[in-house]
């Protein structure tokens, strides 16, 4: 299996990889290198480009600029079989095989062995069971693949990428959906085919799964590589400063246009809100006029409570109450109908309607509040509209042009408008300045002041640390699905929040799924 | 695997049913009843035995009935009228067929166009050309036609497997050869299951897709056949709506209508069952010929119901965590 003739050459070279959509710059001269056998964890938060960086190197997206070489030759694969064939293999965390096809027929879909054009089943079956207990399985082949779980349907995709003579070996967040006991089976065949000289890229938001399988460790932060570093000689804050984190130097002096604490009246109050499996039981106070900050890692947990927050997803304990009045909030009508508004991370698919006009899309969510009945009429929606691209200077100024034609920063802001349009009392924004150009950071960033200025309610998700740190008045920090720590006034600072994150890798070790 | 289950029911259904119908009249537990189930039913079984590859791989063929239909009046008007002899003609008409089906899997995978539509618009192509050819009823009276109507094996019993019955048989059981033990079958259900998937695994889904209407048109030009040999004429209304018989027997044979499960030998039950329920009808003699249609609807109904059933039961161990991530 040894195919560099060079063991100290690099199996997989990636230079000056570029790639865009449309504005948005999703890589950006990103270098990689993968040795022949070791295990190389590619992290970041979402949107640092981890996935493009794949499809690009597997030719699933067309790449703007750059250089792959595979075993010092360059390579330049135009789809996921072309890669294939060439040798770089991924398993995606939704398996890409067959549920309906036996596990026999997937491992040897279009290369069965066959005589006088009949399929050698006894033949195939056999051959199956050789190749998966190399992978410690021991399972009926012959069985659908769908009646397994997916650990096994992930072993079986493992098996026939390596079994189809892969030399590297993409694993996309294999171990979201396993077990503990699952894992460790998974990072035992893992350790086997580095053995073997395979070469494995590990993409996983679990840093103690890192820490315990991989040789190295790249990170990337919003379409940049931030650094290379040998897993054993990384400390894990520095780690995590990697992937948050400015330089603290930066963020400190940014720090210090914060306002005088002031009492404010509770907008919204959590009472040991939780739901199990999801989020554990939190205490939250929201006051008008004061933005919170969620801060943590991806998958710690901050999506989910701004979820709970707002109604999307259904508590399973505690107690919500709007101006100290007990609510039920089982719906994102609920949200709305107590003037709660969320603007999700996901703008593309969750936010905008990239057909409708900015009009129609900055006035939808109050004529949902509104019903059906009681329709806007053209003139009351033009002058909603007029008024909201001028407030949050959306550019264009034409409130006719479909929304898919404006920028992601502006974009966002016909997000904010409409659920400004609605007069809430509370707004929670995942990821506002997901993205969108430094430009239109700051101006998103201003925005957000002047909004919580005028009695609003804010609570805000952001990756970007020395972001949150910027505008909040409290930041709640987050970890394996908990709040952990609150920090408010002179505390909120990138390395305080860092610490938090960061501390007690022991309890971080069970990991949170149960 | 390959619907098993399902098919066991079928096989359930059918067997009750025959015990049922053969306590009210004791005469249609016979081999002569039998031997003409499968002569009455030959084209339906033929037919359904592609349909079966079709709606397996995740597509439909709506065009069959009336590639049967242009197939009898192609074949009558070769025969009589052109002087052609009939082995020609049949030759000539299975290339044209297969052609046809060929070009509708093209269109479908080039154009990535739904199948219904496709196959809609083959229906009506190929209904329209038959009624081009000749709108009456045309007479076969080629030798080569009494001597096969003639031709039959004696069952134990009085009972006579036909020429045409044995057509079938040969090609329900080559069908099941196909479909269970090559590569090509493999590809068919690989299909089904993920047409994306089973590219990105490799299948070359351009070509399969135009195998698989291939086979379907190449067998309803055979039903074609078959259809003329069994009423020894051609006519362009012969056939009509036979696509939805031939899907019915398919489903109520355990296969899924979304694609990726089911079987032939599953299918060739289907059209017993609805041989059988036709059958009983004649021997009752008082119920109008549409309670078939009932009964099938009713059945078609039940079967559908009890894939969902299945279905659902099947995807509960794969469920997926719900929010894993952020």
């Amino acid at each position: 299996m040894e195919n560099s003739p060079d063991p100290a050459s690099p199996l997989l070279e990636v230079r000056g990889i570029s790639k865009s959509f449309g504005a948005v710059r999703a890589l950006q001269e990103v270098d990689f290198t993968l040795r022949a056998g070791e295990i190389h964890a590619l992290l970041g938060e979402n949107g640092a480009g981890k996935s493009t960086l794949i499809k690009v190197v597997t030719g699933v997206f067309p790449r703007d600029a750059g250089v792959v070489r595979l075993g010092g030759e360059e390579v330049a694969p135009r789809s996921a079989k072309a890669a294939l064939q060439a040798g770089i293999a991924t398993v995606y965390q939704e398996v890409n095989l067959l549920p309906n096809l036996s596990v026999a027929q997937n491992l040897f879909l279009d290369r069965q062995p066959m005589r006088f054009g009949i399929v050698r089943d006894g033949e195939m079956r056999r051959r199956a069971k050789t190749l998966l207990a190399d992978f410690g399985l021991d399972i009926d082949v012959s069985a659908p693949l769908g009646s397994y779980s997916v650990a096994v349907q992930h072993v079986t995709a493992i098996a026939r990428a390596v079994d189809l003579s892969a030399r590297v070996l993409i694993l996309d967040e294999p171990t979201a959906s396993l077990d503990r006991h699952e894992v460790e089976i998974l990072f035992g065949i893992m350790r086997q085919l580095a053995g073997r000289g395979i070469g494995i890229v590990f993409v996983s938001h679990f840093l103690d799964q890192v820490y315990e399988i991989s040789d190295r460790i790249t990170v990337l932060r919003n379409g940049r590589l931030v650094g290379e570093r040998e897993t054993a000689s990384l400390p894990r804050i520095e780690l995590i400063r990697m992937m948050l984190g400015r330089e603290l130097a930066e963020t400190t002096s940014v720090r210090a246009a914060t306002r005088e604490p002031q009492p404010r009246e509770i907008c919204a109050s959590f009472e040991n809100y939780g739901k199990s499996g999801y989020v554990a039981p939190f205490n939250l106070e929201l006051r008008h006029g004061e933005v919170v900050g969620l801060a943590g890692l991806l998958g710690s947990g901050r999506t989910e409570t701004a979820r709970l927050v707002f109604g999307a997803e259904r508590a399973d304990r505690g107690q919500a109450k709007v101006e100290g009045a007990p609510v039920r909030l089982h719906s994102p009508r609920d949200g709305v109908r107590h003037g709660f508004g969320y603007c999700p991370e996901e703008r593309k698919t969750d936010g905008i309607v990239a057909e409708l006009s900015v009009r129609e899309n900055i006035v939808l969510a109050l004529q949902a509040k509104r019903g059906l009945h009681r329709p806007l009429s053209r003139r009351e929606q033009d002058e909603i509209a007029r008024r909201y691209v001028k407030m949050l200077d959306i550019r264009p100024p034409d409130p006719d042009r479909p929304v898919g034609l404006l920028s992601g920063g502006n974009q966002q802001k016909v997000l904010l408008a409409r659920w400004l349009a609605t007069s809430p009392r509370l707004l929670v924004l995942d990821e506002p300045t997901r993205g969108i150009d430094v430009g239109a950071h700051a101006e998103i960033i201003r925005l957000i002041r002047e909004l919580c200025d005028d009695g609003l309610s804010l609570l805000v998700i952001s990756s970007e640390l020395d972001e949150i740190v910027t505008y909040s008045d409290r930041v709640v920090v987050l970890r394996d699905r908990a709040h952990i720590e609150e920090l408010a006034g002179e505390a909120i600072d990138v390395g305080n929040i860092l610490a938090a994150i960061a501390a007690d890798g022991a309890a971080i070790a069970h990991e949170g799924r149960a | 695997m390959k619907g098993l289950p399902p098919v066991l029911i079928t096989a359930i259904v059918l067997v009750a049913g025959f015990a049922l119908c053969a306590m009210q009249f004791p005469n249609i537990a016979s081999t002569r009843v039998v031997g003409n189930l499968l002569t009455d039913n030959a084209f339906l079984g033929i037919v359904a035995t592609g349909m079966t590859f079709v709606i397996i791989s995740g597509g439909i063929d709506l065009s069959v009935g009336s590639v049967i239909g242009f197939t009898t009046v192609f074949v009558a008007l070769a025969i009589e009228r052109w002087g052609v002899p009939p082995l020609v003609a049949f030759v000539a008409i299975l290339a044209l067929s297969a052609a046809f089906g060929a070009a509708m899997g093209a269109v479908i995978h080039v154009f990535d166009l739904p199948p219904f539509i496709v196959t809609l618009a083959g229906m009506f192509l190929a209904r329209g050309a038959s009624f081009l050819l000749s709108t009456e009823s045309v007479p076969i009276t080629a030798p080569v036609y009494s001597t096969v109507s003639d031709f039959a094996l004696r069952m134990p019993g009085g009972g006579r497997l036909t020429a045409i019955a044995i057509i079938m048989l040969v090609i329900v059981v080559g069908g099941a050869l196909l479909l269970h033990l090559t590569r090509f079958g493999a590809n068919v259900y690989a299909l089904g299951g993920s047409r994306t998937t089973a590219s990105l695994m490799g299948v070359a889904v351009g070509k399969m897709t135009v195998k698989i209407y291939m086979l379907s048109s190449l067998l309803a030009g055979i039903a074609g056949i078959v259809f003329s040999f069994y009423t020894s004429a051609g006519y362009s209304l012969s056939a009509v709506g036979v696509e939805l018989d031939t899907i019915a027997a398919v489903v109520i044979g355990g296969t899924l209508l979304t694609g990726g499960q089911g079987s032939v030998i599953g299918t060739f039950l289907g059209v017993l069952i609805q041989g059988l329920i036709q059958t009983y009808i004649n021997f009752d003699g008082t119920l109008s010929s549409w309670w078939t249609k009932i009964a099938t609807g009713v059945l078609l109904f039940a079967f559908i119901a009890l894939q969902q059933g299945l279905v659902a039961l099947a995807r509960r161990p794969v469920a997926k965590s719900a929010g894993a991530a952020t």
